[in-house]
């Protein structure tokens, strides 16, 4: 109930077009967009957290990855990775 | 010196003289021989001693056995001297000797000359004595003969003894002595030398092995692999969704997210300044940079005199060409009462190109006047007409698109044809490859007049409009629709329908296909069955419609409340097509060239068997304007009940008068605009409570009206009093921002047009016949990057505007009542 709650009040945000759980395998737990799409999102995110995370700590090991934002044309992709899961947002900053 | 017995001496003449063996005297080289006795060498020696010629062979001398010496001439120098001695006895006899075999060769070879002589000469063979040459002896050694006297014996045996029986017996043979010889093998001692030395050659050779393996051979072959996504079965995602875990990490990691969230909502980080200010700049010029500048103007004094010109559409391909659709001026009195005036003039749609302000580049005739016309999107030679009397028309002008293409050119070809006055035969421009039929050419002698085409085909008048069209399209090449309304989608990829509206209160959806009518009666077709023959000249693209063309679909607007219909003067189909700003020619030739092989429209049938996917995702939607200033928003779909017409979904009051301009804009799919009467409106599809913009009333009334095809809050409006009013909604919306005097008598059709990425053209008609054709200037045809977002923001804000007005104004009537 908490972690709805949480999740309403993330979407409700202005310019907020999805939000998405990802577990650590990229299985999809909860999202707000169609099934294609969040298939395809996790997947390529997963990877690119991975990715990220693997870079900060090769350059430092003693660092880590808190946050990664993708900016583009259209919107922007926000991820929070964690030791599990992955909360993604894609929202779009244009004003 | 070869020989060691052959001494060479060299005999001076003293010493020649002494022993007599002067050269060529005593000594010949015949007779090179001479004996000398050894005492006389001896003397000679002694007396001469160092001088003697002897002297370097004086050893051999004392050493000779013999008592003569031989010395021999040598005439040829054979041992290096001019004599020679013979030092043994052996030698000097073999030297005598072989001079006797010399000789005797030398006869030889002298009769064998004589005889080959005697060949040469040839005479007859004369039988001659045999000569023989001593082969009797070895035929008498090769014969056998006997030699030896034969010895006889005789053995004689008494008879009795014959014939007794025989009894062998073995006797051994080693038992007696001497019964046999034998020879006993015996060990050679030669094979037991070993061989201590040998001789051998060795040669080194590559050793060659010749292997062979077999591969696998590997083809490529295609494999597909079909994959999905794992997902999370629903248990295990409630069981996820409800863990702890999940929780500790929303809550650590949804801080964070908000951050960025709020971040993006302050501020935009990636914002050109810089960008943006010079941007900004360029859009506000002053008001004297934006003007019109006049291109050209056409008129023909021939065909526009006393016309007014109806409709103006650019050619969608060809550059510069531009047709006009003429029709005859009525005064004010005659449009009340629409009597039966003869027409003077044929009814004409022209064609003007920018090469030549003066002659019209192609002339199209009408059965009657024609009040709009358009060209199809996807074949830009069908050119559907909407005449006077209700009925509709088409046109195809495949032969003649060359001679449009090539509209510069023809100002030379006219020269060439003034110069050959040949009456008889149609004399042509080189450019023009397809003019083989000369009879739809007017006036066979004189080139100049522009080619007159006829229409292909016109509606069954029974069928057609009752009153004049006053609006055509051609649909969208996307979809179709059938006889019951459902949009389907379209297999042909090309314009195949139109539809058309008329003061008679009827929308009519046409297709330009065979139609396959069932259940017609016989007498109906027995008329179809006469070979309708087109006119010489006329393309017969649309012979299967020539005559019989009903339309496809009739929609009846209906007032909800009365009985009354409405009557359509405009409409806009909120599907349109998905075109392009300016169409890549390759694209279009090579579209055009695969429809002008066959006939696609007479082969191309409307399919009623096979099934054609219903597209639901096609908007059914229309606005139409009306005769009496209503703005009508309503779909087509047929419901059951059909034979009572369709009422409209939403009906509105806004113009005064008729509407003569019902646009959708070409930036956003939902946004019409409206003109008639003093004003015009702007609406959005799907706000219902009326349009989000309204002009208030002008001093001049506004007859036509056309969006800008580039700049999204633009568009043109023509007046009464022959200007044109530019609005730009992002500058002012309660006035026009710029106005321009274009020509004396009343605006009737106002359309723009893309040349090229710089040039932009706005073809603008009047009621005198003239058309003018303008140069849009770079401000008003190039807009900001930013525009389409501020247009629609400024639509949205309408929107809400307008619906919170509507809530203020059922709020003030709440109040009232209470």
């Amino acid at each position: 109930a908490e972690v709805d709650e949480t999740l309403k009040r993330i979407q409700a945000h202005k310019g907020v077009i999805a939000t998405m759980i990802i577990n650590a395998e990229g299985i999809p737990i909860r999202t707000t967009l169609d099934n294609s799409t969040t298939v395809q999102y996790a997947g390529l995110l997963c990877q690119l957290t991975t990715k990220a995370r693997s870079t900060v700590r090769d350059i430092d090991p003693q660092n880590d990855l808190t946050f990664l934002r993708i900016r583009s044309k259209k919107h922007e992709v926000m991820v929070a990775p964690d030791k599990e899961y992955l909360l993604v947002v894609i929202q779009n900053p244009c004003e | 010196i070869g020989h060691p017995e052959i001494f060479p001496l060299v005999f001076t003449t003293k010493t020649q003289e002494i022993f007599n063996c002067r050269v060529d005297e005593d000594v010949t080289e015949e007779n090179c021989f001479k004996i000398i006795k050894k005492d006389d060498i001896i003397q000679d020696l002694k007396m001469r001693a160092a001088i003697s010629d002897f002297h370097p062979v004086k050893r051999v001398i004392l050493e000779y056995p013999g008592e003569e010496l031989l010395v021999v001439f040598d005439a040829n120098f054979q041992y290096g001297q001019n004599f020679y001695l013979v030092a043994s006895e052996e030698a000097k006899e073999n030297f005598l000797k072989p001079p006797d075999t010399a000789e005797e060769k030398e006869e030889k070879s002298e009769e064998e000359k004589e005889r080959t002589l005697e060949v040469h000469a040839y005479k007859r063979s004369v039988h001659k004595p045999w000569v023989s040459l001593g082969s009797e002896k070895e035929v008498e050694e090769e014969s056998v003969k006997g030699y030896v006297t034969k010895i006889k014996y005789m053995f004689s045996r008494a008879r009795g003894k014959f014939g007794a029986p025989i009894r062998f017996t073995d006797r051994n043979a080693s038992h007696v002595k001497d019964s046999y010889v034998e020879c006993t093998s015996y060990q050679d001692k030669t094979f037991s030398i070993k061989l201590l030395e040998r001789d051998v050659g060795v040669q080194m050779v590559p050793k060659v092995k010749e292997a062979s393996t077999q591969t696998k051979w590997t083809y490529p072959k295609n494999a597909a692999m079909q994959y999905s996504p794992r997902q999370l079965s629903n248990e295990e995602l409630e069981e996820s969704l409800s863990s702890e875990k999940l929780k500790e990490f929303v809550t650590s990691v949804h801080l964070r997210m908000e951050i960025a969230l709020q971040q993006n909502e302050i501020m935009n980080a990636f914002f050109d300044d810089w960008k943006a200010l010079a941007e900004n700049e360029s859009s506000s010029g002053d008001k004297s940079d934006v003007y019109l500048q006049a291109y050209q103007s056409f008129t023909d004094p021939h065909y526009l005199k006393d016309r007014s010109i109806s409709c103006v559409r650019w050619h969608p391909t060809i550059h510069g060409i531009i047709a006009e659709s003429a029709t005859q001026r009525y005064s004010d009195e005659e449009r009340i009462n629409p009597s039966d005036k003869l027409l003077l003039q044929d009814s004409v749609i022209i064609f003007w190109s920018f090469s030549d302000p003066t002659r019209p580049q192609l002339i199209l005739e009408c059965p009657h006047d024609i009040y709009c016309f358009q060209f199809s999107p996807s074949d830009p030679n069908i050119i559907a007409g909407g005449c006077f009397n209700g009925q509709l028309v088409l046109w195809d002008t495949s032969k003649n698109e060359e001679r449009l293409q090539n509209a510069k050119s023809i100002t030379v070809g006219v020269k060439k044809s003034v110069v050959n006055m040949d009456s008889a035969s149609v004399v042509n421009p080189s450019e023009n490859n397809d003019t083989s039929e000369p009879s739809y050419m007017e006036d066979d002698e004189n080139d100049t007049e522009p080619p007159l085409v006829r229409y292909c085909a016109c509606s069954s008048i029974e069928c057609s409009h009752k009153t004049v069209i006053t609006d055509i399209h051609w649909l969208p090449d996307h979809f179709e629709v059938n006889r019951t309304g459902i949009t389907f989608e379209n297999r042909a990829e090309i314009c195949v329908q139109l539809v058309t509206c008329s003061p008679d209160c009827l929308i009519l959806f046409w297709d330009i296909r065979v139609t396959k009518i069932p259940g017609k009666p016989l007498f109906e077709k027995a008329k179809e069955k006469k070979i309708f023959d087109m006119p010489p000249g006329v393309p017969d693209t649309f012979k299967h419609l020539a005559l019989s063309w009903k339309p496809l679909l009739k929609i009846n607007l209906r007032k909800s409340d009365t009985r009354m219909e409405y009557s359509p003067i405009k409409i806009c189909l909120l599907e349109q097509h998905h075109h392009y700003k300016i169409l890549d020619k390759a694209q279009s030739t090579n579209k055009q060239k695969a429809l002008a092989k066959e006939k696609p429209y007479a082969k191309m049938s409307v399919p009623s068997k096979k099934p054609l996917k219903a597209l639901e995702s096609i908007s059914n939607n229309f606005f139409v304007g009306t005769k009496d200033g209503e703005m009508i928003y309503s779909d087509w779909k047929i419901k059951i009940d059909s034979n009572s017409g369709k009422p409209p979904s939403h009906k509105y009051f806004i113009h005064d008068e008729a509407v003569n301009t019902v646009q959708i804009s070409p930036f956003f799919k939902d946004i019409v605009l409206s003109v008639g009467g003093w004003n015009f409106a702007i609406w959005k599809e799907g706000v219902t409570d009326g349009p989000i913009l309204e002009s208030s009333c002008m001093t001049q009334r506004y007859t036509t009206g056309h969006w800008s095809l580039t700049r999204p809050g633009v568009f043109f409006i023509g007046r009464d009093d022959g200007n044109i009013d530019i609005w730009d909604l992002l500058k002012k919306t309660h006035e026009p921002s710029y106005f321009q005097h274009i020509s004396e008598s009343t605006i009737t059709c106002i359309s723009p047009w893309i040349a090229s990425p710089k040039q932009q053209f706005l073809a603008v008609s009047d009621d005198s016949g003239v058309l003018h054709v303008l140069e849009i200037c770079p401000i008003l045809s190039q807009s900001s990057s930013n525009e389409q977002a501020n247009v629609l923001d400024y639509f949205e804000r309408e929107v809400k505007y307008l619906m919170n007005y509507e809530k203020y104004q059922e709020f003030q009537a709440k109040e009232r009542t209470e």
